[in-house]
Protein backbone atom coordinates (compact mmCIF):
# COMPACT_ATOMS: atom_id res chain seq x y z
CA UNK A 1 0.00 0.00 0.00
CA UNK A 2 1.27 3.65 -1.24
CA UNK A 3 1.83 5.97 1.32
CA UNK A 4 -0.87 8.30 0.09
CA UNK A 5 -3.39 5.54 0.46
CA UNK A 6 -2.12 5.38 4.22
CA UNK A 7 -2.89 9.03 4.81
CA UNK A 8 -6.23 8.92 3.96
CA UNK A 9 -7.07 5.14 5.38
CA UNK A 10 -5.30 5.58 8.88
CA UNK A 11 -7.24 8.72 9.91
CA UNK A 12 -10.60 7.03 8.92
CA UNK A 13 -9.39 3.84 10.43
CA UNK A 14 -9.09 5.92 14.08
CA UNK A 15 -12.50 7.68 13.49
CA UNK A 16 -14.30 4.30 13.23
CA UNK A 17 -12.15 2.99 16.31
CA UNK A 18 -13.23 6.25 18.06
CA UNK A 19 -17.33 5.88 17.37
CA UNK A 20 -17.38 2.43 18.14
CA UNK A 21 -15.73 2.91 21.41
CA UNK A 22 -18.26 5.79 22.33
CA UNK A 23 -21.30 3.76 20.39
CA UNK A 24 -20.28 0.82 22.87
CA UNK A 25 -19.11 2.64 25.87
CA UNK A 26 -23.04 4.65 25.76
CA UNK A 27 -24.95 1.24 25.38
CA UNK A 28 -23.08 -0.83 27.56
CA UNK A 29 -22.91 1.42 30.89
CA UNK A 30 -26.70 2.90 29.33
CA UNK A 31 -25.34 6.57 29.50
CA UNK A 32 -28.92 8.85 29.33
CA UNK A 33 -28.79 10.55 25.78
CA UNK A 34 -29.13 14.38 28.12
CA UNK A 35 -25.60 12.96 29.82
CA UNK A 36 -23.82 11.65 26.54
CA UNK A 37 -25.62 10.61 23.22
CA UNK A 38 -24.41 8.14 20.99
CA UNK A 39 -23.24 8.79 17.71
CA UNK A 40 -26.26 7.38 16.14
CA UNK A 41 -28.32 9.76 17.67
CA UNK A 42 -26.22 12.94 17.23
CA UNK A 43 -26.29 11.83 13.45
CA UNK A 44 -29.98 11.67 13.30
CA UNK A 45 -30.58 15.16 15.56
CA UNK A 46 -28.73 16.64 12.78
CA UNK A 47 -30.36 15.63 10.10
CA UNK A 48 -34.03 16.30 12.41
CA UNK A 49 -32.73 19.64 12.91
CA UNK A 50 -31.24 20.19 9.34
CA UNK A 51 -32.73 23.43 8.84
CA UNK A 52 -32.77 25.17 12.36
CA UNK A 53 -28.85 24.02 12.36
CA UNK A 54 -27.95 24.97 8.30
CA UNK A 55 -29.58 28.44 9.13
CA UNK A 56 -26.94 28.65 12.49
CA UNK A 57 -24.40 27.33 10.09
CA UNK A 58 -24.83 30.28 7.37
CA UNK A 59 -25.03 33.04 10.10
CA UNK A 60 -21.41 31.69 11.52
CA UNK A 61 -19.81 31.21 8.64
CA UNK A 62 -21.34 34.86 7.56
CA UNK A 63 -19.67 36.46 10.65
CA UNK A 64 -16.20 34.39 10.17
CA UNK A 65 -16.22 35.19 6.62
CA UNK A 66 -16.46 39.35 7.32
CA UNK A 67 -13.90 39.02 9.95
CA UNK A 68 -11.04 37.32 8.32
CA UNK A 69 -11.99 39.77 5.18
CA UNK A 70 -11.87 42.18 7.35
CA UNK A 71 -8.79 40.84 9.12
CA UNK A 72 -6.95 40.47 5.60
CA UNK A 73 -7.22 43.65 4.65
CA UNK A 74 -6.70 45.25 7.75
CA UNK A 75 -3.77 43.01 8.56
CA UNK A 76 -2.24 43.48 4.77
CA UNK A 77 -2.83 47.40 4.92
CA UNK A 78 -1.79 48.04 8.49
CA UNK A 79 1.67 45.75 7.13
CA UNK A 80 2.57 47.66 4.36
CA UNK A 81 2.11 50.74 6.29
CA UNK A 82 4.25 49.79 8.86
CA UNK A 83 6.85 48.82 6.14
CA UNK A 84 6.57 52.45 3.93
CA UNK A 85 6.43 54.42 7.36
CA UNK A 86 8.81 53.68 10.49
CA UNK A 87 6.89 56.08 12.81
CA UNK A 88 3.73 54.09 11.88
CA UNK A 89 5.48 50.93 12.97
CA UNK A 90 6.47 52.36 16.41
CA UNK A 91 3.58 54.62 16.59
CA UNK A 92 0.90 51.51 16.90
CA UNK A 93 2.70 47.91 17.15
CA UNK A 94 2.66 47.60 21.08
CA UNK A 95 -0.49 48.39 20.35
CA UNK A 96 -1.59 45.60 18.11
CA UNK A 97 0.32 43.49 20.62
CA UNK A 98 -1.50 43.92 23.43
CA UNK A 99 -4.80 43.67 21.60
CA UNK A 100 -3.45 40.50 20.67
CA UNK A 101 -2.45 39.13 23.62
CA UNK A 102 -5.41 40.54 25.94
CA UNK A 103 -7.74 37.23 25.79
CA UNK A 104 -10.86 37.98 23.60
CA UNK A 105 -13.07 35.92 26.17
CA UNK A 106 -12.08 38.55 27.88
CA UNK A 107 -12.81 41.61 25.44
CA UNK A 108 -15.93 40.34 24.14
CA UNK A 109 -17.95 41.29 27.17
CA UNK A 110 -17.31 44.73 27.10
CA UNK A 111 -17.34 44.79 23.39
CA UNK A 112 -21.05 43.21 23.41
CA UNK A 113 -21.53 46.26 26.21
CA UNK A 114 -20.73 48.98 24.11
CA UNK A 115 -21.60 47.51 19.93
CA UNK A 116 -24.63 46.09 18.68
CA UNK A 117 -24.52 41.91 19.08
CA UNK A 118 -23.72 41.36 15.72
CA UNK A 119 -21.23 44.22 15.71
CA UNK A 120 -19.44 42.71 18.52
CA UNK A 121 -19.55 39.17 17.26
CA UNK A 122 -17.78 41.01 14.27
CA UNK A 123 -15.08 42.85 16.21
CA UNK A 124 -14.42 39.99 18.19
CA UNK A 125 -13.09 37.81 15.30
CA UNK A 126 -10.97 40.95 13.40
CA UNK A 127 -9.33 40.79 16.72
CA UNK A 128 -8.24 37.58 16.83
CA UNK A 129 -7.72 37.24 13.36
CA UNK A 130 -5.89 39.80 11.95
CA UNK A 131 -2.63 40.03 14.21
CA UNK A 132 -1.04 36.61 12.66
CA UNK A 133 -2.09 38.47 8.77
CA UNK A 134 -0.39 41.32 9.90
CA UNK A 135 2.87 39.81 11.52
CA UNK A 136 3.37 37.15 9.14
CA UNK A 137 3.09 39.66 6.32
CA UNK A 138 5.30 42.57 7.93
CA UNK A 139 8.01 39.60 8.39
CA UNK A 140 7.86 38.96 4.87
CA UNK A 141 7.49 42.12 3.57
CA UNK A 142 11.07 42.94 5.16
CA UNK A 143 13.20 39.76 4.28
CA UNK A 144 13.32 40.76 0.58
CA UNK A 145 16.72 39.37 -0.72
CA UNK A 146 19.54 42.81 -0.31
CA UNK A 147 20.78 42.20 -3.88
CA UNK A 148 17.19 42.03 -4.99
CA UNK A 149 16.76 45.35 -3.01
CA UNK A 150 19.94 46.45 -4.53
CA UNK A 151 19.02 45.56 -8.14
CA UNK A 152 15.92 47.52 -8.08
CA UNK A 153 17.70 50.37 -6.55
CA UNK A 154 20.37 50.37 -9.54
CA UNK A 155 17.29 50.38 -11.80
CA UNK A 156 15.89 53.53 -9.53
CA UNK A 157 12.70 51.59 -9.54
CA UNK A 158 10.27 54.18 -7.45
CA UNK A 159 9.28 53.02 -3.80
CA UNK A 160 5.99 52.15 -5.01
CA UNK A 161 7.68 49.52 -7.78
CA UNK A 162 9.72 48.45 -4.81
CA UNK A 163 6.55 47.21 -3.02
CA UNK A 164 3.94 46.09 -5.79
CA UNK A 165 6.73 44.27 -7.85
CA UNK A 166 9.60 43.22 -4.94
CA UNK A 167 8.22 43.30 -1.59
CA UNK A 168 4.64 42.06 -2.12
CA UNK A 169 5.67 39.17 -3.96
CA UNK A 170 8.60 38.29 -1.92
CA UNK A 171 5.96 38.72 0.76
CA UNK A 172 3.06 36.13 -0.83
CA UNK A 173 4.08 32.79 1.11
CA UNK A 174 4.63 34.38 5.01
CA UNK A 175 1.45 36.21 3.82
CA UNK A 176 -0.68 33.26 3.14
CA UNK A 177 0.56 31.38 6.07
CA UNK A 178 -0.95 33.99 7.96
CA UNK A 179 -4.30 33.94 6.65
CA UNK A 180 -4.75 30.13 6.87
CA UNK A 181 -4.33 30.77 10.42
CA UNK A 182 -6.52 33.81 10.38
CA UNK A 183 -9.48 31.58 8.97
CA UNK A 184 -9.70 29.29 11.66
CA UNK A 185 -9.07 32.04 14.17
CA UNK A 186 -11.88 34.14 13.12
CA UNK A 187 -14.21 31.36 13.04
CA UNK A 188 -12.67 30.65 16.92
CA UNK A 189 -13.41 34.76 17.57
CA UNK A 190 -16.78 34.94 16.16
CA UNK A 191 -17.95 31.47 18.46
CA UNK A 192 -16.49 33.33 21.52
CA UNK A 193 -18.14 36.34 21.13
CA UNK A 194 -21.41 34.33 20.77
CA UNK A 195 -21.03 32.80 23.38
CA UNK A 196 -19.94 35.49 25.56
CA UNK A 197 -23.58 37.30 24.39
CA UNK A 198 -25.36 33.85 25.66
CA UNK A 199 -28.68 33.65 27.15
CA UNK A 200 -28.41 37.32 26.87
CA UNK A 201 -27.91 37.73 23.38
CA UNK A 202 -30.15 37.34 20.24
CA UNK A 203 -27.89 35.77 18.24
CA UNK A 204 -28.50 32.58 15.89
CA UNK A 205 -25.39 31.71 15.07
CA UNK A 206 -24.40 27.81 15.40
CA UNK A 207 -22.13 28.86 18.76
CA UNK A 208 -25.58 30.57 20.16
CA UNK A 209 -27.38 27.21 19.13
CA UNK A 210 -24.73 25.30 21.52
CA UNK A 211 -25.33 27.72 24.31
CA UNK A 212 -28.89 27.44 23.95
CA UNK A 213 -29.20 23.49 23.85
CA UNK A 214 -26.80 23.32 26.87
CA UNK A 215 -29.83 25.49 28.86
CA UNK A 216 -32.14 22.83 27.85
CA UNK A 217 -30.61 19.97 28.14
CA UNK A 218 -30.85 19.32 24.41
CA UNK A 219 -27.25 17.62 24.86
CA UNK A 220 -27.82 15.96 20.92
CA UNK A 221 -28.45 19.13 19.05
CA UNK A 222 -25.20 20.27 21.34
CA UNK A 223 -22.57 17.97 19.72
CA UNK A 224 -24.60 18.48 16.57
CA UNK A 225 -23.65 22.01 16.40
CA UNK A 226 -20.35 21.33 17.47
CA UNK A 227 -19.95 18.61 14.52
CA UNK A 228 -20.56 21.50 11.71
CA UNK A 229 -18.44 23.92 13.62
CA UNK A 230 -15.55 21.41 13.60
CA UNK A 231 -16.78 20.61 10.29
CA UNK A 232 -16.66 24.15 8.85
CA UNK A 233 -12.89 24.86 10.53
CA UNK A 234 -11.39 22.30 8.51
CA UNK A 235 -13.49 23.51 5.47
CA UNK A 236 -11.87 26.66 5.96
CA UNK A 237 -8.67 25.42 6.54
CA UNK A 238 -8.79 23.61 3.41
CA UNK A 239 -9.94 25.96 0.89
CA UNK A 240 -7.20 28.62 2.78
CA UNK A 241 -4.51 25.68 1.72
CA UNK A 242 -5.87 25.11 -1.68
CA UNK A 243 -6.07 28.67 -2.74
CA UNK A 244 -1.89 29.13 -1.03
CA UNK A 245 -1.45 26.17 -2.89
CA UNK A 246 -2.71 27.61 -5.89
CA UNK A 247 -1.03 30.65 -5.52
CA UNK A 248 2.64 29.52 -4.98
CA UNK A 249 2.96 25.93 -6.74
CA UNK A 250 5.02 27.39 -9.53
CA UNK A 251 7.66 29.18 -7.23
CA UNK A 252 7.64 28.65 -3.60
CA UNK A 253 9.72 25.15 -2.06
CA UNK A 254 6.71 24.79 0.33
CA UNK A 255 4.03 23.96 -2.35
CA UNK A 256 6.86 21.58 -4.11
CA UNK A 257 7.14 18.30 -3.75
CA UNK A 258 10.74 16.77 -3.31
CA UNK A 259 12.70 15.13 -6.13
CA UNK A 260 14.11 12.03 -4.62
CA UNK B 1 31.82 61.97 -0.31
CA UNK B 2 34.20 64.59 -1.15
CA UNK B 3 33.74 65.64 -5.32
CA UNK B 4 37.05 67.23 -5.94
CA UNK B 5 36.56 69.92 -8.46
CA UNK B 6 38.60 68.86 -11.05
CA UNK B 7 38.20 66.54 -13.90
CA UNK B 8 39.16 63.48 -12.82
CA UNK B 9 39.70 61.66 -15.77
CA UNK B 10 43.03 62.06 -17.16
CA UNK B 11 42.90 59.38 -20.35
CA UNK B 12 39.93 61.06 -22.85
CA UNK B 13 37.81 57.75 -23.08
CA UNK B 14 37.59 56.92 -19.89
CA UNK B 15 34.65 55.70 -18.83
CA UNK B 16 35.08 54.61 -15.01
CA UNK B 17 37.43 56.88 -12.60
CA UNK B 18 37.90 56.43 -8.48
CA UNK B 19 40.79 59.00 -7.73
CA UNK B 20 41.49 58.11 -3.66
CA UNK B 21 38.89 56.31 -3.01
CA UNK B 22 38.45 54.97 0.44
CA UNK B 23 35.25 53.59 2.18
CA UNK B 24 34.87 53.11 5.98
CA UNK B 25 31.69 51.52 7.04
CA UNK B 26 29.66 52.35 10.00
CA UNK B 27 30.83 49.39 12.09
CA UNK B 28 34.47 50.94 11.22
CA UNK B 29 35.71 49.02 9.14
CA UNK B 30 38.07 49.94 6.62
CA UNK B 31 37.24 48.50 3.30
CA UNK B 32 39.28 50.61 1.03
CA UNK B 33 41.93 53.40 1.29
CA UNK B 34 43.30 55.29 -1.53
CA UNK B 35 42.31 53.41 -4.25
CA UNK B 36 42.90 54.54 -7.52
CA UNK B 37 41.08 52.75 -10.85
CA UNK B 38 40.54 54.40 -14.33
CA UNK B 39 38.60 51.78 -17.38
CA UNK B 40 38.54 52.83 -20.67
CA UNK B 41 36.21 52.37 -23.05
CA UNK B 42 35.25 49.29 -24.00
CA UNK B 43 37.54 47.65 -21.50
CA UNK B 44 37.82 43.74 -20.66
CA UNK B 45 39.53 44.27 -16.58
CA UNK B 46 39.18 42.12 -13.16
CA UNK B 47 39.41 43.53 -10.34
CA UNK B 48 41.86 40.36 -8.51
CA UNK B 49 42.14 40.07 -4.73
CA UNK B 50 41.80 37.75 -1.40
CA UNK B 51 38.52 37.73 -0.28
CA UNK B 52 37.36 41.27 1.87
CA UNK B 53 39.97 42.74 0.19
CA UNK B 54 36.92 45.53 -1.01
CA UNK B 55 36.97 44.72 -4.43
CA UNK B 56 33.04 44.05 -4.01
CA UNK B 57 32.49 47.21 -2.14
CA UNK B 58 34.20 49.09 -4.96
CA UNK B 59 32.05 47.71 -7.57
CA UNK B 60 29.25 48.87 -5.09
CA UNK B 61 30.50 52.34 -5.39
CA UNK B 62 30.86 52.20 -9.27
CA UNK B 63 27.45 51.26 -9.46
CA UNK B 64 25.98 53.70 -6.80
CA UNK B 65 24.93 51.34 -5.03
CA UNK B 66 27.32 52.39 -1.92
CA UNK B 67 28.86 55.99 -1.70
CA UNK B 68 32.70 56.18 -1.09
CA UNK B 69 33.53 57.92 2.40
CA UNK B 70 36.50 59.99 0.58
CA UNK B 71 37.69 60.60 -2.76
CA UNK B 72 36.30 61.39 -5.95
CA UNK B 73 33.94 58.64 -8.24
CA UNK B 74 33.49 59.57 -12.11
CA UNK B 75 31.33 57.63 -14.10
CA UNK B 76 30.38 58.23 -17.58
CA UNK B 77 28.11 55.40 -17.76
CA UNK B 78 26.06 56.21 -14.83
CA UNK B 79 22.09 55.29 -15.68
CA UNK B 80 23.47 52.57 -18.14
CA UNK B 81 25.17 49.93 -15.79
CA UNK B 82 24.20 46.38 -16.03
CA UNK B 83 25.11 44.71 -12.21
CA UNK B 84 25.48 40.63 -11.95
CA UNK B 85 25.71 39.64 -8.80
CA UNK B 86 27.56 36.69 -6.79
CA UNK B 87 24.01 34.86 -6.73
CA UNK B 88 21.56 34.87 -9.38
CA UNK B 89 19.32 37.23 -7.84
CA UNK B 90 16.40 36.16 -9.67
CA UNK B 91 12.74 36.67 -8.75
CA UNK B 92 11.55 33.29 -8.08
CA UNK B 93 7.90 34.08 -8.33
CA UNK B 94 8.98 35.29 -12.03
CA UNK B 95 9.58 33.72 -15.19
CA UNK B 96 13.07 33.44 -16.87
CA UNK B 97 11.15 36.22 -19.26
CA UNK B 98 9.70 38.25 -16.57
CA UNK B 99 13.14 38.54 -15.11
CA UNK B 100 14.87 39.86 -17.85
CA UNK B 101 12.14 42.26 -18.46
CA UNK B 102 11.89 43.70 -15.17
CA UNK B 103 14.72 46.41 -15.74
CA UNK B 104 12.73 47.57 -19.05
CA UNK B 105 9.62 46.97 -16.88
CA UNK B 106 10.97 49.57 -14.15
CA UNK B 107 11.89 52.36 -16.38
CA UNK B 108 8.27 52.05 -18.33
CA UNK B 109 10.39 51.27 -21.66
CA UNK B 110 8.86 48.43 -23.89
CA UNK B 111 10.50 45.24 -24.57
CA UNK B 112 10.15 44.93 -28.45
CA UNK B 113 12.24 42.14 -28.78
CA UNK B 114 14.76 43.05 -26.87
CA UNK B 115 14.05 40.22 -24.16
CA UNK B 116 14.06 37.48 -26.70
CA UNK B 117 17.60 38.95 -27.82
CA UNK B 118 18.85 38.80 -24.60
CA UNK B 119 18.39 35.63 -23.84
CA UNK B 120 19.42 34.31 -27.35
CA UNK B 121 22.33 35.70 -26.74
CA UNK B 122 22.86 33.81 -23.55
CA UNK B 123 21.54 30.51 -24.60
CA UNK B 124 18.39 30.58 -23.00
CA UNK B 125 15.87 31.17 -26.05
CA UNK B 126 14.09 27.80 -25.26
CA UNK B 127 13.55 28.63 -21.55
CA UNK B 128 12.22 32.01 -21.04
CA UNK B 129 8.94 30.49 -19.37
CA UNK B 130 11.00 28.41 -17.13
CA UNK B 131 11.21 29.57 -13.34
CA UNK B 132 14.30 30.06 -11.80
CA UNK B 133 13.94 27.00 -9.73
CA UNK B 134 13.65 24.67 -12.27
CA UNK B 135 17.47 26.05 -14.02
CA UNK B 136 20.48 24.41 -13.16
CA UNK B 137 23.01 26.73 -11.15
CA UNK B 138 24.39 27.68 -14.85
CA UNK B 139 21.12 28.76 -16.57
CA UNK B 140 20.83 30.39 -13.21
CA UNK B 141 23.70 32.56 -14.13
CA UNK B 142 23.06 33.59 -17.77
CA UNK B 143 19.54 34.68 -17.18
CA UNK B 144 20.91 37.25 -14.87
CA UNK B 145 23.14 37.80 -17.42
CA UNK B 146 20.78 38.21 -19.59
CA UNK B 147 18.94 40.69 -17.46
CA UNK B 148 21.85 42.92 -17.31
CA UNK B 149 22.45 43.12 -20.93
CA UNK B 150 18.66 43.67 -21.69
CA UNK B 151 19.07 47.43 -21.43
CA UNK B 152 22.26 47.76 -23.25
CA UNK B 153 24.26 49.32 -20.97
CA UNK B 154 27.60 50.51 -21.34
CA UNK B 155 29.00 48.96 -18.58
CA UNK B 156 28.46 45.56 -17.37
CA UNK B 157 29.54 44.98 -14.05
CA UNK B 158 30.03 41.50 -12.31
CA UNK B 159 30.49 40.37 -8.92
CA UNK B 160 32.33 37.25 -8.73
CA UNK B 161 29.84 35.78 -10.73
CA UNK B 162 30.78 32.81 -11.45
CA UNK B 163 32.12 31.82 -8.04
CA UNK B 164 29.74 29.25 -7.07
CA UNK B 165 29.74 27.06 -9.96
CA UNK B 166 31.18 23.61 -10.68
CA UNK B 167 34.45 24.04 -13.19
CA UNK B 168 32.58 22.95 -15.97
CA UNK B 169 30.21 25.37 -16.22
CA UNK B 170 32.39 28.27 -15.44
CA UNK B 171 34.51 27.62 -18.41
CA UNK B 172 31.50 27.37 -20.40
CA UNK B 173 30.13 31.00 -19.10
CA UNK B 174 34.02 32.33 -19.72
CA UNK B 175 33.96 31.63 -23.34
CA UNK B 176 30.03 32.69 -23.62
CA UNK B 177 30.60 35.70 -21.74
CA UNK B 178 33.84 36.41 -23.80
CA UNK B 179 31.92 35.57 -27.01
CA UNK B 180 29.11 38.48 -25.97
CA UNK B 181 31.82 40.98 -24.78
CA UNK B 182 33.82 41.01 -28.23
CA UNK B 183 30.29 41.06 -29.84
CA UNK B 184 28.68 44.21 -28.11
CA UNK B 185 32.49 45.46 -26.78
CA UNK B 186 31.29 47.27 -23.70
CA UNK B 187 33.21 47.97 -20.74
CA UNK B 188 33.28 44.88 -18.77
CA UNK B 189 34.38 45.54 -14.42
CA UNK B 190 34.59 41.61 -13.44
CA UNK B 191 35.42 40.84 -9.91
CA UNK B 192 37.32 37.73 -9.08
CA UNK B 193 39.17 35.68 -6.46
CA UNK B 194 40.44 33.08 -9.34
CA UNK B 195 44.06 34.07 -10.53
CA UNK B 196 43.07 31.69 -13.61
CA UNK B 197 39.86 33.34 -14.21
CA UNK B 198 41.32 36.80 -14.40
CA UNK B 199 44.20 35.80 -16.56
CA UNK B 200 41.61 34.03 -19.38
CA UNK B 201 39.39 36.93 -19.44
CA UNK B 202 40.87 40.27 -18.98
CA UNK B 203 43.04 42.64 -20.91
CA UNK B 204 44.21 43.86 -17.69
CA UNK B 205 43.85 42.60 -14.26
CA UNK B 206 43.90 44.50 -11.06
CA UNK B 207 45.45 42.97 -8.71
CA UNK B 208 44.55 44.55 -4.77
CA UNK B 209 46.03 44.28 -1.47
CA UNK B 210 43.94 43.03 1.77
CA UNK B 211 41.56 45.37 3.63
CA UNK B 212 41.96 48.41 3.32
CA UNK B 213 41.97 47.40 -0.44
CA UNK B 214 44.27 49.65 -3.09
CA UNK B 215 45.63 48.39 -5.97
CA UNK B 216 49.28 46.95 -5.67
CA UNK B 217 49.98 46.51 -9.28
CA UNK B 218 48.05 46.36 -12.57
CA UNK B 219 49.06 43.56 -15.34
CA UNK B 220 48.23 43.64 -19.14
CA UNK B 221 47.24 40.41 -20.40
CA UNK B 222 48.02 41.08 -24.16
CA UNK B 223 46.97 37.66 -25.36
CA UNK B 224 44.72 37.86 -28.60
CA UNK B 225 41.08 37.57 -28.64
CA UNK B 226 39.28 35.37 -29.49
CA UNK B 227 40.54 33.06 -26.52
CA UNK B 228 39.86 29.66 -26.48
CA UNK B 229 40.39 26.35 -25.18
CA UNK B 230 43.61 26.36 -26.54
CA UNK B 231 44.70 29.33 -25.32
CA UNK B 232 43.64 27.88 -21.74
CA UNK B 233 45.68 24.87 -22.08
CA UNK B 234 49.15 27.20 -23.93
CA UNK B 235 52.23 28.24 -22.10
CA UNK B 236 50.94 31.85 -22.35
CA UNK B 237 48.42 31.11 -20.35
CA UNK B 238 50.56 29.57 -17.52
CA UNK B 239 53.11 31.83 -17.65
CA UNK B 240 50.74 34.77 -17.32
CA UNK B 241 49.29 32.91 -14.18
CA UNK B 242 52.26 32.55 -12.98
CA UNK B 243 53.01 35.95 -13.30
CA UNK B 244 49.87 37.06 -11.75
CA UNK B 245 50.12 34.61 -8.79
CA UNK B 246 53.35 35.97 -8.02
CA UNK B 247 51.77 39.52 -8.02
CA UNK B 248 49.22 38.46 -5.85
CA UNK B 249 51.16 36.80 -3.19
CA UNK B 250 53.52 39.78 -2.99
CA UNK B 251 50.39 41.53 -2.50
CA UNK B 252 49.46 39.82 0.38
CA UNK B 253 52.96 39.67 1.15
CA UNK B 254 52.54 42.99 3.97
CA UNK B 255 49.45 41.33 5.54
CA UNK B 256 48.55 38.12 8.14
CA UNK B 257 46.97 35.84 5.34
Amino acid sequence: MNGRALRILLPLFVLALVIAAWQAAVAVFAIPPYVLPGPGLVLSTLLADRALLWQSLLVTLTITFEGFVLAAVGGIALAVAFNQWRAVEYSLYPYAVILQVTPVVAIAPLLLIYLPQPLAVLACAWIVAFFPVLANTTLGLSSVDHNLLALFELYKASRWQVLWKLKLPAALPQMLAGLRIAGGLSLIGAVVAEIAAGAAGAGSGLAYRIAESGYRLNIPRMFAALLLLSLAGVVIFFVLSALSYLMLRRWHESALTRER
Amino acid sequence: MTEHMADPRSISNTVVALRGVGKTFDSGTAALRGFDLAVRDGEFVSLLGPSGCGKSTALRIIAGLSTASEGAVDNSAAGKIGFVFQEPTLMPWADVAANVRLPLELAHATANGAVAQALARVGLGDFAHSYPRELSGGMKMRASIARALVTEPHLLLMDEPFAALDEITRFRLNNDLLAVWQELRRTVIFVTHSVFESVYLSQRIVVMTPRPGRVFTEIAIPAPYPRDEQFRTSADYAGYCRQVAQALGRAMGGAAA
